[in-house]
């Protein structure tokens, strides 16, 4: 073991020691102190976070169970972008809920191992690290979900996403035991050579899949998403919306586009064509009647996973490079949604459509970070969601499928419409008692500005898809 | 630098100084500066595209620049005016100077009102300076979304359902535009034999037909849901307000630049079917404002009509109708911004839409009065102002075509122009002439001076057009070689 191996696990020993570190620095705080929890876990994990830029490298460890290229590395980095910001949002909740009742530190502890999971599943060259990974990142969600375990919705958040994370895992791991059963090894790279495409091995992918899908709550495995979503502290459903779900989908860019070289067999095209469509439309349809806000951005985002499954028909780098990208606005775009709810639930405890009437008059600034927010969720122009949806579009049409790509964009029409849902409550409507004028915290400010940031450059500077097309050649 | 992109940076300054304003008084100052400065940039262009051409200059397109955006797709902002685009840049300049000054007394929010407007004129100015696929796409949807909250916000009557139905219709067009633009992408080859988004690549290096017969109805259909084509022109009359008018000619500019241009073989194929549907947006268009009561929703319809004609114009596929629809674009677009920033005007004071309920209106609100007559006038095509010219056009044009089915929807078009006669000189009738019907409307304030200037900055290009037509429809003519070799003429 050389001391350059080790460098490749950088991520996840760097991650290991903020936890540990963390963890370690609240014994020796007291009571009200406690709070300073809260900006210490922030800069450390910003620390690590800039660290896991640092030039990328690319070998294995343990024997091939952990791999990393600059591509992994990339992942990683997108991931801790997202987790980043959703530790910035719920910094003043932390201190404001959670440092009375004495838990800070556990609630880094369990968002940062779920991290550690998604890390090492990202990395895993081996289905059961893969496997370990998978559960290691979905354990500590469910009891984040149900972290404020006095509101009984919490609870019950928490106890959904267990049973339908058990079940789910279940079933992977019957598919693992499926294409083991039928290749004789749990390697990857092996694995890729063997697979002949036999129907226990198609059985066996299928129930792997589903696993991932639930994960991404793709229709119809998303039943446990707005429940959990509206029950779980807005925070952790940010997290679970947009780092659970990003986690997934890279899973799947392995599962999909590196065991099946040259594009994807029949099989799965017609399986993910079907999704697609099916995840677009109903998540679209089911949001079109939501009134609370977390339950319209879950089903937001089960159409937005429908969206995501659309790069998969590529089979050039676009295709890789389309989805990338798409999960990197989408962190973006999505968190600033999810900030201005989670700010406003906070403040006021309101979650309701109808609370937001006359928002833009009593507080312009929030009103426009939301607009730009769904604006960028609906793919307007000159937002970066707009040339995310575009590109996932192109990938599409590269295939020459243009029956799905005319039924993805009429689907982009209907999300038009809830998303100007929002619009309309917050600049066209008035209301008799407006939301009262308040201002968030500095922590939920910084990272508003930095899903503002991110919304307006991403797409006008072509900076970044170039970088991440040019890692996916 | 490139001249054109003066006509991208002018504007996106003007939103950032709006941002940045506060009050009543500074965003309508930042806005009038910023969009009069743009109006000079226009006239600046046009001046040095005249140049140009009498210096010999006979590209295709002039002041060209391309900007590499997303390499590894083959994107770029390609940027090329010919006479048609800097026609309607220079008509987009004056209608948008025009809304800024007639929104002068803006009291509800007028910031946003402001930024949304120039927003909206941003995309539109994008729309006709750039000449690749998706540039035009990104600025087409510029154009379009803004319009939810000028009508939404400011608009009048049922406005969150109008502004909803018009964002949603016009959207599903770019749906439907989107799935044609992308074929057209795959389906081209550009110099270096990779796809391209740039039109005078797809142009020379052309589409198979049998793509041609798909991606032409979509992309026509998808700019055509703008130009409020029948059957999905509902959005029209209940969307129409003052601010988008310069949308509207995003319709017809993008039927003629991108449907017909990069598809002449189908164009010629499958233009039967558009024909009847465009027949039969001028002519419902026509009799459906006979019916109306409202002055809003009369002109809606008129404006159904006059787009209408502007489709059909396009759809005869000669140089007379196409000159013809260019300058009934730039004509339409000139009045209908007149009429509902009249109609605005008038409501302010009055408080009501209806006809029946105005009447004299010409001796206590004079010069509005007297614009409106100008342009109801213009609207049913009186020789002397702009409306004839073009009209006059599009029928010579469409009289070209020998065959008994061009003919016969020729007469049944050209029939519309007595009906709008009827339902123009019924109003100015009713509303106008006569005696005073409302004992109140006796003290009604005149027309302030920044209402003046937006009218009559109006009403200037109405009646130099109409007299002077030739400079204009001549540069128009030039620009057309193009689409004629394509169309293999």
């Amino acid at each position: 073991m050389k001391w350059d191996d080790i460098l490749l696990m950088r991520h996840e020993l760097q991650l290991l020691a903020v936890i540990l570190i963390v963890t370690c620095t609240e014994i020796y705080l007291t009571g009200k102190d406690k709070a300073r929890v809260v900006p210490f876990a922030i800069a450390l994990f910003t620390l690590h976070m800039v660290a896991g830029w640092i030039k990328p490298e690319e070998g294995m460890w343990f024997g091939g169970m952990f791999r990393t290229t600059p591509l992994i590395h990339m992942r990683k980095n997108i991931l801790d972008l997202g987790v980043l910001i959703v530790l910035l949002q719920t910094a003043g909740w932390v201190k404001k809920q959670l440092v009375d009742e004495n838990r800070v530190s556990e609630f880094y502890l369990l968002l940062w191992s779920s991290l550690l999971g998604m890390y090492y599943m990202i990395s895993s060259g081996d289905l059961l690290m893969l496997f370990l990974g998978l559960e290691l990142s979905t354990l500590p969600i469910a009891a984040l979900a149900a972290y404020e375990v006095i509101r009984l919705r919490s609870a019950e958040s928490g106890i959904k996403l267990i049973l339908s994370a058990g079940l789910a895992s279940a079933i992977t791991l019957m598919g693992i035991s499926f294409l083991y059963g039928s290749t004789g090894t749990y390697a990857i790279p092996e694995l890729i050579k063997i697979l002949s495409g036999t129907s226990l091995e198609n059985l066996g992918f299928l129930f792997f899949f589903a696993g991932l899908a639930f994960k991404i709550s793709l229709v119809p495995f998303h039943f446990w998403t707005p429940d959990v979503y509206e029950g779980a502290p807005t925070g952790v459903a940010a997290y679970l919306s947009v780092v659970s779900k990003g986690s997934a989908v890279f899973i799947l860019m392995i599962l999909l586009l590196g065991l099946t070289p040259g594009g994807m067999t029949e099989i799965w095209t017609w399986t993910l064509y079907v999704l697609a469509i099916l995840t677009m439309t109903i998540g679209n349809l089911f949001a079109l009647r939501q009134r609370n806000l977390k339950r319209f951005l879950a089903f937001s985002s089960v159409a937005q996973a429908g969206f995501i499954l659309l790069g998969f028909f590529s089979t050039g780098p676009d295709g890789m490079a389309s989805i990338i990208y798409f999960v990197l606005v989408y962190i973006f775009s999505n968190l600033a949604a999810f900030g201005v709810v989670h700010a406003i639930s906070v403040e006021t405890g309101k979650e309701d459509i109808g609370d937001y009437d006359g928002l833009y008059r009593a507080n312009p600034l929030l009103s426009l970070v939301m607009l730009l927010a769904v604006f960028s969720l609906a793919g307007i122009p000159p937002l970066a969601g707009f040339f995310g949806k575009f590109f996932l579009f192109m990938s599409v049409a590269s295939a020459g499928m243009y029956v799905l790509l005319f039924i993805a964009v009429v689907n982009t029409v209907v999300s038009l419409y809830y998303y100007l849902l929002v619009v309309r409550a917050m600049f066209l409507r008035k209301s008799e008692a407006p939301l009262a004028y308040f201002k968030s915290d500095a922590w939920m400010r910084a990272s508003l500005v930095i899903c503002v940031i991110g919304i307006l450059a991403l797409g006008v500077w072509s900076g970044v898809y170039e970088y991440i097309y040019q890692l996916c050649v | 630098m490139n001249i054109l992109l003066l006509l991208l940076i002018i504007p996106a300054l003007t939103l950032a100084g709006l941002f940045l304003s506060r009050g009543k008084q500074q965003p309508r100052v930042v806005a009038a500066l910023g969009m009069g400065l743009q109006f000079l940039a226009a006239f600046y262009l046009l001046f040095s595209y005249l140049r140009e051409r009498a210096q010999g200059n006979a590209a295709d397109m002039l002041f060209t620049s391309s900007y590499d955006w997303y390499t590894p797709l083959n994107i770029s902002l390609d940027l090329g005016v010919d006479g048609v685009s800097v026609a309607l840049i220079l008509l987009t300049s004056i209608v948008i100077l025009a809304g800024v000054l007639i929104s002068w007394q803006m009291e509800d929010l007028p910031k946003e009102f402001f930024i949304s407007l120039i927003t909206l004129g941003t995309g539109v100015f994008g729309f006709f300076i750039c000449i690749d696929l998706f540039s035009m796409f990104l600025f087409y949807e510029l154009a379009v979304v803004p319009m939810y909250l000028l009508i939404g916000i400011w608009g009048s009557g049922p406005k969150e359902y109008a502004a909803m139905k018009l964002t949603l219709m016009l959207m599903a067009g770019s749906a439907f535009l989107l799935v044609g633009m992308l074929g057209l992408y795959f389906f081209s080859s550009g110099p270096a034999d990779e796809h391209t988004f740039n039109i005078m690549e797809i142009a020379a290096s052309g589409i198979p037909v049998e793509m041609q017969r798909i991606f032409f109805p979509l992309t026509f259909i998808g700019f055509g849901v703008l130009g409020a084509l029948f059957p999905f022109h509902t959005w029209s009359p209940d969307g129409h307000s003052s601010a988008p008018t310069a949308v509207s000619m995003l319709g017809g500019y993008g039927c003629f630049r991108v449907a017909i241009f990069l598809m002449p073989q189908a164009a010629a194929e499958l233009s039967w079917i558009f024909i009847i549907l465009t027949g039969f947006s001028v002519i419902y268009g026509a009799f459906g404002a006979i019916r109306q009561t409202d002055l809003k929703y009369i002109n809606a319809y008129s404006s159904v009509s006059h787009c209408g004609l502007v489709l059909f114009a396009i759809l005869m596929l000669n140089k007379t109708a196409f000159n013809g629809a260019i300058l009934q674009m730039i004509s339409h677009g000139l009045m209908t911004a007149l009429f509902f920033a009249l109609i605005g005007m008038m409501y302010e004071r009055t408080h009501t839409r209806i006809v029946q309920e105005m009447g004299g209106l010409l001796k206590v609100l004079p010069f509005i009065s007297a614009c409106y007559v100008i342009a109801g006038l213009a609207s049913l095509g009186l020789p002397g102002l702009s409306g004839f010219v073009a009209e006059l056009s599009i029928f010579v044009g469409a009289f070209e075509n020998p065959d008994t089915f061009h003919r016969f929807w020729t007469i049944l078009s050209v029939s519309a122009i007595v009906v709008t006669a009827v339902y123009i000189l019924r109003v100015v009738g009713t509303m106008l002439m006569g005696p005073l019907k409302e004992a109140s409307h006796a003290s009604l304030a005149p027309a302030s001076w920044y209402e003046k200037t937006g009218a009559l900055l109006l009403v200037i290009p109405i009646a130099g057009i109409g007299l002077a037509p030739l400079w204009l429809s001549d540069m128009i003519q030039f620009s057309l070689a193009p689409i004629m070799r394509q169309l293999g003429f």
